[in-house]
């Protein structure tokens, strides 16, 4: 079954549900469907409950993070010129290059692998995503309609910091219950605990680096 | 303090035997070491495979596998100690009665192996407990826990009972219980025992290291 037939599915039997395709270029092409969050726990219940997908299996549930990403790109512009031409002074108009930066806001997405064991078929991939990552982190659990999302869900919470809203008991499952940050997202610093690394390299090395040259230091204050 | 080995066999000879306190006291103490029953990871399989009948731990005295820590005398961290379960681990040393061993067996127990650079996984054990004897490997075989066993062995036979280098629980002054590390916002805190665990300062660590 393709991402396109379930989509038309989806959208003759739950119209306005907002469901897009998000292509996969890579030789699997394996497209999956984003899903709109408001709309995200009728179309879940639609996936499961349908004769002819009843997709009735969750086998993963995981995070992605999208930080914001700096885009430049290279743009033509028109804009008025002005030259001397045999000493007559000229407006006219040229395409420029101009060179833009924008930043593209990041996101936090989670990802839902289903398989249908009734009808023998999978993987359909459904996806979810945040509006930003910062403060308005929320999606709808689905938890209420494939029960092996629950811990997958928290997971996906203590890793990558999206609330799920309406999980029956969401806290965090990896982490303890104090800990602050969320260490699956890209801008995550660990604690530096490298004071001592025999055989560093990358940003370790720089880290022990660090480390070497702050304790010369309290050793040549010391003296 | 100790008798000379000549003498001794040649009184032994004679039919007498002669040891000293010091000598029997260690003899038992390194005879008997019973283990704690705890695993952690993927080491505690090959800790496993060492008390079974192929390599039978048992020829050490260490053969009864005590599920409580109070009748524990060695502790054989057997495994990966994450941040999580890293104030367990010094709970369940703190509660074991002296006198008590640590082997740390494996990269793991040593110094976090392949996890080291995880969030979640704690860069050796030795950062909050003293370690009495390191095990390389990954994980080390049923052979080398036997060894670490007869180095341990050999380190409590070499014990002295008075004087410097005296056991921890026959020094008044020894430090017995050790700090469990709480969960912080971000690490554990602290996130290692100073006392147990001075940073070691690397003298040459590759060119850089050699320049300065």
């Amino acid at each position: 079954m393709t991402a396109e037939g379930i989509k038309m599915m989806i959208d003759a039997a739950l119209p306005g549900s907002g469901v897009e395709i998000v292509t996969n270029p890579s030789v699997s092409g394996q497209h999956s469907l984003r899903l709109d969050p408001s709309h995200a726990v009728a179309v879940a219940k639609f996936l499961r409950d349908d004769e002819g997908l009843s997709l009735d299996f969750l086998s993963n549930a995981t995070g992605v993070d999208w930080p914001d990403k700096e885009i430049t790109e290279k743009v033509k512009v028109k804009r008025p010129v002005t030259k001397t031409v045999d000493g007559v002074e000229q407006t006219a108009e040229e395409t420029v290059e101009e060179t833009r930066k924008r930043v593209e806001p990041g996101c936090l997405e989670a990802v839902y692998h289903l398989y249908s064991v009734a009808r023998k078929h999978g993987p359909v991939v459904i996806r979810m995503r945040t509006v930003n990552r910062t403060d308005q982190v929320e999606l709808p659990s689905l938890t209420s309609v494939w029960r092996s999302a629950e811990f997958q869900e928290r997971e996906i919470f203590d890793l990558y910091g999206i609330v799920f809203k309406g999980h029956p008991d969401l806290r965090r499952l990896l982490m303890w219950d104090g800990f602050k940050d969320h260490p699956m997202r890209r801008d995550y610093v660990d604690p530096d605990d490298f004071e001592y690394e025999p055989t560093a390299h990358d940003e370790v090395l720089k880290r022990a680096e660090a480390h070497r040259a702050a304790s010369q230091e309290g050793r040549a204050a010391g003296q | 303090m100790a008798v000379e080995e000549g003498l001794k066999i040649e009184l032994g000879k004679q039919g007498v035997f002669v040891t000293t306190i010091e000598e029997l006291y260690n003899w038992g103490r390194r005879s008997s070491i019973w283990p704690m029953q705890f695993g952690l990871a993927c080491c505690a399989i090959e800790m496993i495979a060492t008390t079974m009948a192929r390599y039978d731990l048992a020829r050490f005295g260490a053969e009864v596998f005590r599920p409580s820590p109070r009748q524990a005398d060695l502790m054989i961290i057997s495994g990966t100690v994450t941040k999580k379960m890293a104030p367990q681990v010094v709970r369940l040393y703190n509660q074991m009665a002296e006198p008590k061993y640590v082997i740390a067996m494996g990269a793991c127990a040593i110094s976090g192996g392949p996890f080291k650079q995880g969030y979640n996984v704690l860069k050796g054990i030795d950062r909050y407990i003293p370690v009495d004897v390191h095990i390389p490997g990954c994980p080390p075989r049923p052979e080398a826990l036997l060894h670490a066993f007869m180095t341990l062995q050999k380190k409590i036979d070499a014990q002295p009972l008075t004087g410097e280098g005296r056991p921890r629980f026959l020094d008044a002054q020894a430090q017995g219980e050790f700090p469990v590390p709480e969960f912080g916002e971000h690490d554990l805190e602290p996130s290692s025992n100073k006392g147990v665990w001075p940073v070691p300062v690397v003298i040459s660590a590759g060119t850089k290291g050699l320049r300065d």
